[in-house]
């Protein structure tokens, strides 16, 4: 019952934000700090979920080189970087951890 | 042909490169949903009900965390802000559309349909029938999404428990944000926003990444203002 409010409630806030303003063009002018805002929630929504994702092990800060996570990540960054393609990225990151944690 | 089926053509090819990327996304996170617990019902509801790829994602972390339902959809609305910057950016020329119309094209405008669609306004302006170049588009990659969503949740079932499947997650997110890190501003609200998440990791319902993503855009967007 939980996940169908969260949901509903989630689809309806997305919705929401998709439909905004192309609903209320002319009634509403978007502020230029607004405007420029937005342009930062992507970089910072998602490096928000990368770094703990990395760095953190069971709860506590790991940056020691055991983490495999971190090196893997970093592998996957810097074939980001190189590449600029996401599926490569994906499975060359994937297969680095797989790796590490099989030495 | 007439001109609303020759722009919907239009909009489905120029979809269709983006498409064979969202595909492998699709399946990624009907496994993942899967192994954090949720139906399949649910998981393949979530792809239409939200519709939203990255916001699925955390989502189902987030339900496998069991962080409790207010954060779950507070995160979702910070995830799924860029789409105001979209709505914004179409909206001129959208304007004269029914109610109807503006709201078909408001649900299927996510990341991949508004990309082709504001690069084909920008060339051509506004013409006869050039909606449905948006409707092809955004509809083309709906149909996709579902269809791997399904896929996902009939491959997840059969994944082997030790697989770090959910790995995949942060490095979906590394291919998506280090192609855009080219300006300072960017690189600052990244780089804050990650640094933040880390020392507000404790913090209670997972409250940090929003804590986090929230000091990041301010970060970035105080930057590009004192330029």
């Amino acid at each position: 019952m939980r996940i169908w409010l969260i949901m509903l409630a989630g689809g309806l806030l997305t919705f929401g934000m998709r439909f905004s303003l192309i609903y209320l063009f002319g009634r509403f002018h978007v502020p230029e700090t607004m405007r420029r805002a937005l342009h930062y929630v992507p970089p910072a929504v998602l490096c928000a979920i990368i770094f703990p994702e990395l760095l953190f092990r069971a709860g506590n800060l790991d940056l020691s080189l055991g983490n495999t996570r971190l090196l893997a990540g970093i592998i996957a960054i810097l074939t980001a970087w190189f590449t600029r393609n996401t599926l490569i990225t994906i499975l060359v990151g994937m297969a680095a951890l797989l790796l590490l944690q099989w030495l | 042909m007439s001109e609303a089926k020759k722009a919907f053509w239009d909009g489905v090819r120029a979809e269709f490169p983006l498409l064979i990327g969202v595909f492998p996304f699709g399946m990624i996170y009907g496994a993942l949903a899967i192994n954090a617990g949720l139906s399949a019902f649910s998981s393949q509801m979530m792809s239409s009900i939200v519709f939203a790829g990255s916001a699925q994602f955390v989502t189902t972390q987030l339900v496998h965390d069991a962080a409790p339902g207010f954060v779950i959809v507070l995160t979702i609305g910070v995830i799924n802000l860029r789409h105001m910057l979209y709505s914004a950016s179409l909206a001129p020329y959208l304007k004269n559309l029914s109610l109807k119309w503006k709201t078909l094209l408001s649900y299927l405008l996510t990341d991949e349909a508004y990309a082709p669609t504001v690069l084909k306004y920008e060339e051509q302006g506004v013409r006869p029938g050039s909606h449905w170049f948006l409707l092809g588009a955004g509809f083309s990659l709906w149909f996709t999404w579902q269809v791997s969503t399904a896929l996902g949740i009939f491959l997840g079932a059969e994944m082997p428990e030790n697989w770090p499947l959910e790995f995949a997650l942060p490095l979906t997110f590394i291919a998506m944000v280090v192609p855009v890190l080219k300006k300072q501003p960017m690189i600052a609200a990244a780089i804050s926003a990650g640094v933040v998440a880390l020392l507000a990791y404790n913090l209670p319902f997972k409250l940090g990444l929003i804590l986090a993503a929230l000091i990041g855009i301010a970060v970035g967007t105080f930057l590009e203002g004192k330029k």
